[in-house]
């Protein structure tokens, strides 16, 4: 792998690649559909030595990620993957990794939750793992969660937080693309070896998780906050350095053909893929229409978001998740950034693609002709 | 002959939080001084974490790492794993969880360490009952016992870990008491030069939960293992099974009247308490016998 290389690859193996070349140390991982072949791959490259790490094959994603945490404290690079119930399962144990600083680095396929049992395409699982201290990054496409990865290891060692890299069941997961997968040197420069201050070692002696009082407590969230205000402009570094290294920038939001737009659409991963489509499509019949594609939605760009809706008449957001009780998980969000912002714009939140259902270009159009005529619901509204 | 003190400088530090005259700290400090300072100790919520110190303290002189309470041996793995990465395969992993995080809600997962036979030595403090908490049953926990959760007495057997652990085929599996320290020495001596799984479960009367007087600790673990309540005992590789205290010349009885925890039992509860051992006793025979097959392969 001393050359980039252009590679046929799906978002999963797309996402083996980069758990490669980002050289872990440790990889305890625990199949489960969609994220299986991001397994497979790595275990593939570990038996024909392509990949020096322990692999650890625990009986369930819980120990997975118990196993992560000290890995990580003890000065070493851990990556694994999982999806949907098997997240769900970490739930507790994504906490205590938040706030160990652990920065270990997780590949998310976005699948639904149960009960029922489905497997598609669905962000609730993730969305709900918000508040448990990680970054967390959607991807749209096999390249962008390949470089994702990599990236987002640079952050999470960076400011001491755990990241997790989302991308849809299917739609990314197991779509082809050409990839460009890039040279082992190339990511050595850019991801350098791992050297933590903080780790459990008997030369230096030092602990981690024994009982604190409250105080202690409320200065470690503190300095958690501190990180993630940190993590926005250190994504930001890392995402121009890695331009600058492989020529692909995808910024911490993108904005497609948002000049003068009278209506923006705002959406996560696969989504936006098809809002670009639709977009193209309302612009032509003359509908000034925008994408405000999020790519970090922990930390949530507050500031870059205010700015980029100033002033926008209608904002659409599309939720492919759903809180009972509330809506859109993305739509609060956006709600709860823009609030007392001048020139606020009126947000339209939709249920789009909740549990996989199909959202072709059409409906989004559809949706879109539909809002800008009226006033915007208080509750998101199943589209 | 084993020397019988623990080292000058001792690893478990006095000003620890044990309650007064606690087997679990006693037993700690023995275990701690024979494993030595190059180890990492992996300890769940317990009695032993409270006894390890709020942060920024630490009663212990190597490093811990404090998981979830059904994750002991999951992290172990990890840390066993990271060390090795970087080449530090002479630092010991050392888990000490209680009853409840090992036969309760850590059996999962010990369960899969053991059976991909991980490089740690899993010590699990048995006070028989979730003490750290009030006192409450675990599957620890023997018949008859009362606990904040079973006030009339538990009504099922304790679980056999030991057995449980054994038939997976794990290098060392044993049973030791504080009662018997010699015996214990070199288990943990034992233990500390195998490599793979290796769990030691060692039987901690609990003053509070037992309801002992402060300087009955002792006594209670050399009873339990002279009525044959607690066998002293050891597994290799899944099946040599060797009886380590042979000698029963206590009824259980003697043991029960030192606890307050078996107040108010029956005679008739006492004679089925005395038979339920005398089996468990004969079936350690049996096994222990050089011929028997003991466990299936
Ligand atoms: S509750 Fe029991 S085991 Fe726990 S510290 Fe007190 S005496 Fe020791």
């Amino acid at each position: 792998m001393n050359q980039s290389q252009t590679l046929l690859l799906d978002g999963n193996h797309a996402v083996s690649w980069a758990a490669r070349l980002a050289r872990p140390q440790v990889v305890p991982v625990y199949p489960i559909t969609p994220q299986t072949p991001i397994l497979e791959l790595i275990t593939e490259f570990h038996a024909n030595g392509e990949m020096d790490a322990e692999i650890l094959t625990p009986e369930s994603e819980h120990s997975v990620l118990a196993a992560c945490v000290p890995a990580s404290l003890a000065g070493a690079r851990v990556f694994t993957a999982t999806a949907s119930q098997g997240l769900l399962l970490m739930h507790e144990v994504l906490h205590y990794a938040a706030g160990a600083r652990a920065p270990i680095v997780m590949a998310n396929v976005n699948r639904t939750v149960a009960s029922p049992w489905a497997f598609w395409p669905d962000q609730t699982d993730s969305l709900a793992q918000r508040d448990t201290g990680w970054l967390q990054y959607y991807s749209e496409s096999p390249q962008e969660s390949l470089d994702s990865v990599l990236q987002a290891f640079r952050v999470a060692e960076q400011v001491g937080l755990p990241a997790m890299v989302n991308h849809d069941a299917f739609y990314v997961s197991h779509s082809l693309e050409p990839v460009q997968v890039p040279a082992q040197a190339t990511v050595d420069g850019f991801l350098p070896p791992y050297a933590p201050a903080q780790r459990l070692s008997p030369e230096l002696g030092s602990s981690w998780g024994n009982v604190v009082s409250q105080d202690m407590y409320y200065r470690h969230r503190q300095a958690m906050d501190e990180a993630m205000a940190r993590a926005l402009a250190a994504a930001q570094e890392a995402d121009l350095e890695w331009a600058r290294l492989t020529g692909r920038a995808w910024g911490i939001l993108e904005r497609y053909r948002c000049e003068g737009a009278r209506v923006v659409l705002v959406a996560l991963g696969s989504l936006c893929g098809t809002t670009r489509e639709a977009i193209d499509a309302l612009r032509a019949e003359g509908i000034a229409a925008g994408l405000l594609k999020l790519r970090l939605l922990r930390p949530l760009p507050q500031a870059a978001l205010r700015a980029a809706l100033a002033g926008v008449p209608d904002v659409l957001v599309l939720d492919r998740d759903h809180s009972p009780g509330l809506g859109g998980i993305l739509h609060q969000e956006i709600r709860g950034a823009l609030y007392g912002l001048e020139r606020a714009p009126r947000v339209h939140g939709l249920l789009a693609g909740v549990g996989g259902v199909n959202v072709p270009p059409q409906r989004i159009c559809e949706l879109v002709r539909a809002a800008i005529g009226r006033a915007p619901a208080f509750e998101s509204t199943w589209g | 002959m084993h020397a019988l003190a623990p080292a000058a400088d001792p690893m478990l530090c006095s000003g620890h939080a044990a309650c007064p005259g606690c087997m679990d700290a006693l037993s700690v400090r023995h275990v701690l001084a024979r494993i030595g300072t190059n180890a990492v100790a992996v300890i769940p919520p317990s009695c032993m974490a409270i006894i390890a110190g709020p942060q920024p303290y630490s009663s212990l002189k190597i490093p811990v790492y404090q998981p979830t309470l059904e994750a002991s041996a999951a992290a172990a793995s990890g840390l066993r794993r990271a060390l090795d990465a970087q080449g530090k395969h002479d630092t010991h992993v050392l888990v000490l969880a209680g009853d409840g995080g090992t036969y309760d809600i850590g059996l999962q997962c010990l369960s899969s360490a053991a059976e991909r036979n991980e490089n740690i030595l899993y010590v699990c403090l048995d006070n028989e009952g979730y003490m750290n908490t009030g006192a409450q049953k675990s599957s620890s926990t023997p018949r008859y016992a009362r606990t904040s959760s079973t006030p009339v007495g538990k009504p099922t057997r304790k679980k056999n870990l030991t057995a449980i652990m054994a038939a997976h085929g794990v290098p060392y599996a044993a049973t030791a008491s504080i009662g018997f320290l010699p015996d214990l020495l070199r288990k943990v001596d034992k233990a500390k030069a195998i490599r793979g799984f290796r769990i030691l479960t060692l039987l901690v009367p609990c003053v509070d939960g037992w309801g002992l007087d402060d300087d009955a600790g002792l006594r209670a673990a050399r009873h339990a293992v002279e009525c044959g309540a607690f066998p002293l005992y050891e597994v290799e590789d899944g099946h040599r099974y060797t009886l380590n205290h042979t000698a029963r010349n206590r009824p259980v009885a003697d043991y029960l009247a030192v606890q307050k925890r078996y107040r108010g039992m029956s005679q008739a509860d006492i004679d089925a308490l005395q038979a339920e051992v005398d089996e468990g006793w004969r079936w350690l025979l049996r096994l222990a016998q050089p011929d028997e097959g003991q466990v299936a392969p």
